[in-house]
């Protein structure tokens, strides 16, 4: 694993890199500097520490310690999603659960089937892809349901009117939105290796890994990822949707459009 | 006496700070059919919402056969006291898929041949079925989403201006529709600013600010 050495004169040097971003935001008046600069801080600060925090974690190899590291990779992924969730009622809980468990489904099922063992130095990054896709489908699948239920706010009423349940009145809005979450991820199960080398795999090659390996380990991520997102889209979407509506099955006000 | 459909006592209806409705007490009987008229804004679209518990209303009670409206599972009641929009959206991408609606949340199979003879109903033909929903004009539109709510015959069916907008034939066609749903015993009430319609009606029910209008002499 020798070949892989960034030393940190190389990291100075790779700063240049973030400045040509920050020129460009600068001269096409973007206006993300701001966030750019907070974003490289934060990524420095935060992969540093967890840097050494996941070295103890292997080093002292404790399942406890494991499992709380993974526990708090979930709870930040469901704070973040919760963000995205523009006022859902219950977000937070509701993506704490969704991510929590395709996170732990898909790991256990990866255990059991001997394609990761239960140690720290697989058991976390893993989790950690998961949890962090499951976020990202989630986000896009809330926003999704958001934006349905305000543009087809008058269908969703017609719906109810004609005496649908809330299911029925919202199954388009539900479908839609998990699509539209999973969708990343099937696009990229697609393209991978074609358009990207994803991260994972790139990685391992980089540090010197036998190429065919690391695909295998692609295709188990490409799989797991397909199964996360998925398992966490749908959860988070069953439990949202209901969430519109108040207790006499009409639509909330909350999102907006007062004329009907 | 028997028993009215709807008992109506001192309902209220407020959204915010804003009184839509205020002490309104009405019995309505089986059978009738009632109109509704009064000048726009004055509450008359919030009642029929609130009859079809689409809105809740913030004072008062609703009695609907006998019973407080929140006795009722919400769909089986919206099922049997239809509320037809004032300005009705269809849903999905084809006539059909509106059509399909009803039977889907009756858990039923669709039955094409009922769907085609609701539009013949009300002179569509049968080939509008598979048409994109965005090549229908406005009143096609409103005739398919009042199929849409007859399909399944109601107890009540509440009409929020449904013919407005409609050339005077085709309100004859709704009009006739209508009458042989009222034949059959179904409760209609219907909202209007058509003055032969008001002129023609057999009950009246005038709205104004949210109250009954009482008639000063009659
Ligand atoms: N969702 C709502 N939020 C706030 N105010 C509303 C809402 N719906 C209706 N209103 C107000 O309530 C009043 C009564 O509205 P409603 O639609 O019942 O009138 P209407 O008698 O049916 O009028 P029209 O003949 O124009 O259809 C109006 O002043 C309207 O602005
Ligand atoms: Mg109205």
């Amino acid at each position: 694993m020798n070949n892989l050495i960034v030393s940190p004169t190389a990291l100075a040097f790779a700063v240049i890199l973030v400045v040509i971003a920050l020129a460009i935001n600068l001269k096409e008046k973007i206006g993300l500097e701001r966030d750019m600069i907070i974003g490289v801080i934060r990524a420095v600060i935060q992969l540093t520490v967890v840097g050494y925090v996941l070295t103890y974690i292997i080093r002292v190899n404790r399942v406890w310690l494991t499992g709380l590291m993974v526990a708090i990779i979930i709870f930040n992924a469901a704070l973040n999603a919760n963000k995205r969730a523009n006022g859902i009622p219950h977000a937070f809980v509701i993506s704490l659960l969704a991510i929590a468990t395709a996170t732990l489904i898909t790991i256990l099922l990866l255990v059991v089937a001997g394609a990761v063992r239960f140690t720290p130095s697989q058991i976390v990054p893993i989790s950690g892809m998961i949890a962090s896709n499951a976020m990202v489908a989630i986000g896009l699948a809330y926003r999704s349901m958001n934006t349905s239920f305000h543009d087809q706010r008058q269908g969703v009423l017609e719906r109810l009117a004609l005496g649908a349940n809330l299911k029925q009145a919202s199954k388009h809005i539900v479908q839609m939105a998990i699509r539209t979450g999973m969708a990343p991820t099937i696009d990229s199960a697609k393209t991978v290796g074609i358009v990207s080398l994803p991260g994972m795999m790139s990685g391992l090659i980089f540090a010197g890994v036998d190429p065919t390996k690391a695909i295998m380990y692609q295709i188990m991520v490409t799989f797991m990822l397909l199964a996360a997102t998925s398992i966490g889209s749908v959860i988070a979407c069953y439990l949202a949707y209901p969430r519109y509506y108040n207790s006499d099955m009409q639509l909330s006000d909350r999102n907006g459009s007062k004329q009907q | 006496m028997t028993e009215p459909i709807f008992d109506v006592q001192r309902l209220g209806y407020k959204n915010g700070s804003n009184q839509i409705l205020q002490g309104i007490t009405v019995q309505i009987e089986k059978g009738a059919n009632l109109t509704i008229a009064g000048p726009s804004g004055s509450g008359k679209s919030t009642f029929l919402r609130v009859l079809a518990t689409l809105l809740t209303p913030t004072e008062g009670v609703v009695k609907f056969a006998g019973k407080k409206q929140s006795t009722y599972p919400k769909p089986v009641y919206r099922q049997q006291v239809s509320y037809c929009f004032q300005q009705p959206t269809l849903f999905g991408e084809t006539v059909r898929d509106n059509l399909q609606f009803p039977f889907e949340i009756r858990n039923q199979k669709f039955d094409q041949n009922k769907a085609l003879a609701g539009l013949d109903s009300v002179e569509l033909k049968a080939e509008m079925l598979d048409q994109p929903i965005i090549e229908l004009s406005g009143g096609e539109k409103q005739r398919v989403a009042l199929v849409r709510n007859l399909l399944f015959k109601p107890q009540v069916l509440l009409l929020d201006e449904i013919s407005a907008g409609l050339d005077v034939d085709t309100k004859g066609v709704v009009h006739r529709l209508i009458q042989s749903y009222r034949e059959s015993g179904v409760t209609v009430l219907s909202v209007t600013h058509d003055e032969s319609e008001i002129a023609a009606a057999d009950d009246l029910l005038r709205i104004r600010d949210g109250k009954i209008e009482v008639p000063a002499h009659e």
